[in-house]
């Protein structure tokens, strides 16, 4: 199970979003899709058409910069970072 | 007795202010929409509906609602996508028009989305495909500063099928038919660049209709009236201190008034000489009178910006506008006197009014 930790500017968009939770995935990508079941309109927040992940966000497997067919290992730890951005 | 309700769109989140029918005290209620930076907020008079066009920098464009009056909301961006084939991207939504829960919305790259579920779902109603401009328009290099792509939609009063889009920095298009077909409406209106194609290539900033026939416009260079509602369009610049501005309102009542508000068309786009001031016609466009009466005269460097003036539908109308500096003005008696109603809201995109029960 991934060890993922999300940003503290999705939890106001979603209902019980946690800022951690543990995952059972393959990728990054397949963190996202899981939370796209469990919380609708989550993938659109993370990524944009392609699907990518968007600009700004920023995602960390064990602290490597990370995409979105990333692999993940039982035990990772997943950062999604809303990244600096605007003033 | 009812209740006004002033929709303001800043650069972080949405603000209600509201005030009675009276219209001299208001209270601020916000920031809403989680802080995003919101470009235009409308009411649905319909449904009593509240929807904001945001766009996050970090999660992306989406349109929040309120059937509440502000009290909760929720977001949606399901449908609001090009299809990624098409090289189009949605940087940004715009601009939105609500009447009994259809919710159109203008995005950039230039198209409009629309909802027939009060906001929940949204799916892909034109990109003004084949339109003169459209070959370029798509290439965000192409984009004028602000790249709102359609900057704003006018719906018609009686006729849902037909309606105004603007797409920026190239003009005003109709459509009689829900966006299947369109034709651009800028014959009379002056440019000062060359343009590739005889009927679009001109920089309208806000469109506003006085009544059956009857449009007013601010563009980048003049203010302009139409008699056969944009079909052709004639200047009414002269008397005014500016031909450059953004925002403009048609009276409800009176066709023939018409408030704008002329700005340096320089890199300050402030109002000039530092002097706060609206300005009034109230023949058409044949002369213009100055509306200071309670708006800062001294060292008052103010920009407004194209959906930031509103006027209500009062028998004495009120008119209001926010800053791009984050103070909002109104006045009760149609500009004739102005009070300041909120100092210190972050940078306003959009005002818009309405009156509830």
């Amino acid at each position: 199970m991934a060890d993922v930790h999300l940003p503290g500017t999705l939890t106001p968009l979603f209902a019980g979003l946690p800022r951690r939770l543990e995952i059972e995935a393959a990728t990054v990508g397949g963190v996202i899709e899981e939370l796209e079941g469990r919380w609708p309109g989550m993938r659109d927040r993370l990524c944009e058409p392609g699907p990518h992940l968007r600009t700004h966000i920023h995602v960390y497997v064990d602290r490597e910069r990370a995409r979105l067919d990333t692999p993940l290992d039982p035990r990772s730890r997943v950062d999604v970072i809303a990244a600096i951005s605007g003033g | 007795m009812p209740k006004t309700l002033l929709l303001v769109g800043t650069r972080k989140g949405a603000f209600l202010l509201e005030s009675d029918a009276d219209r001299r005290d208001w209270t601020v209620r916000g920031p809403f929409c989680e802080g995003w930076p919101v470009y235009h907020a409308v009411h649905d008079a319909g449904t009593g509906d509240i929807y904001a066009a945001a766009a996050s920098e970090w999660h992306g464009s989406a349109v929040w609602r309120s059937k509440d009056l502000g009290a909760t909301w929720t977001l949606s961006s399901e449908g609001i996508a090009y299809d990624e084939s098409s090289g189009r991207k949605v940087s940004k939504v715009s601009t939105l028009a609500a009447k009994n829960g259809r919710v159109l919305v203008g995005v950039e790259a230039p198209g409009i989305f629309e909802s027939r579920d009060g906001g929940e779902t949204f799916s892909l109603l034109t990109t003004l495909t084949g339109q003169p401009g459209s070959e370029a328009w798509d290439d965000p290099g192409n984009q004028p500063p602000g790249h709102l792509g359609i900057s704003a939609i006018m719906l018609d009063r009686d006729d849902d099928a037909r309606f105004w889009a603007i797409v920026q920095g190239v003009g005003v298009f109709e459509t009689p038919d829900g966006g299947q077909s369109w034709t651009p409406r800028n014959r009379g209106l002056r440019s000062d660049w060359p343009r590739p194609h005889e009927e679009v290539g001109f920089c309208v900033h806000k469109l506003v209709r006085a009544d059956d026939s009857r449009m007013y416009q601010q563009n980048h260079v003049g203010m302009h009236r139409s008699d056969d509602l944009g079909q052709t369009w004639t200047e009414i610049t002269e008397g005014l201190p500016t031909e450059f501005g953004f925002a403009a309102a048609a009276h409800p009542h009176d066709r023939e008034t018409f408030y704008v508000v002329p700005l340096d068309p320089g890199h300050g786009r402030t109002m000039p000489e530092g002097r706060a001031t609206v300005w009034q016609t109230q023949d058409g466009g044949s002369s213009w009178r100055a509306l200071r009466n309670g708006l800062p005269q001294e060292d008052a460097w103010l920009g407004v910006l194209r959906e930031a003036m509103a006027i209500d539908t009062y028998d004495v109308p009120g008119l209001y506008f926010g800053t791009s500096t984050g103070q909002v003005f109104a006045s009760n008696d149609e500009g004739e006197s102005w009070s300041e109603i909120a100092s210190y809201l972050p940078a306003i995109s959009s005002v818009e009014v309405a009156i509830v029960d």
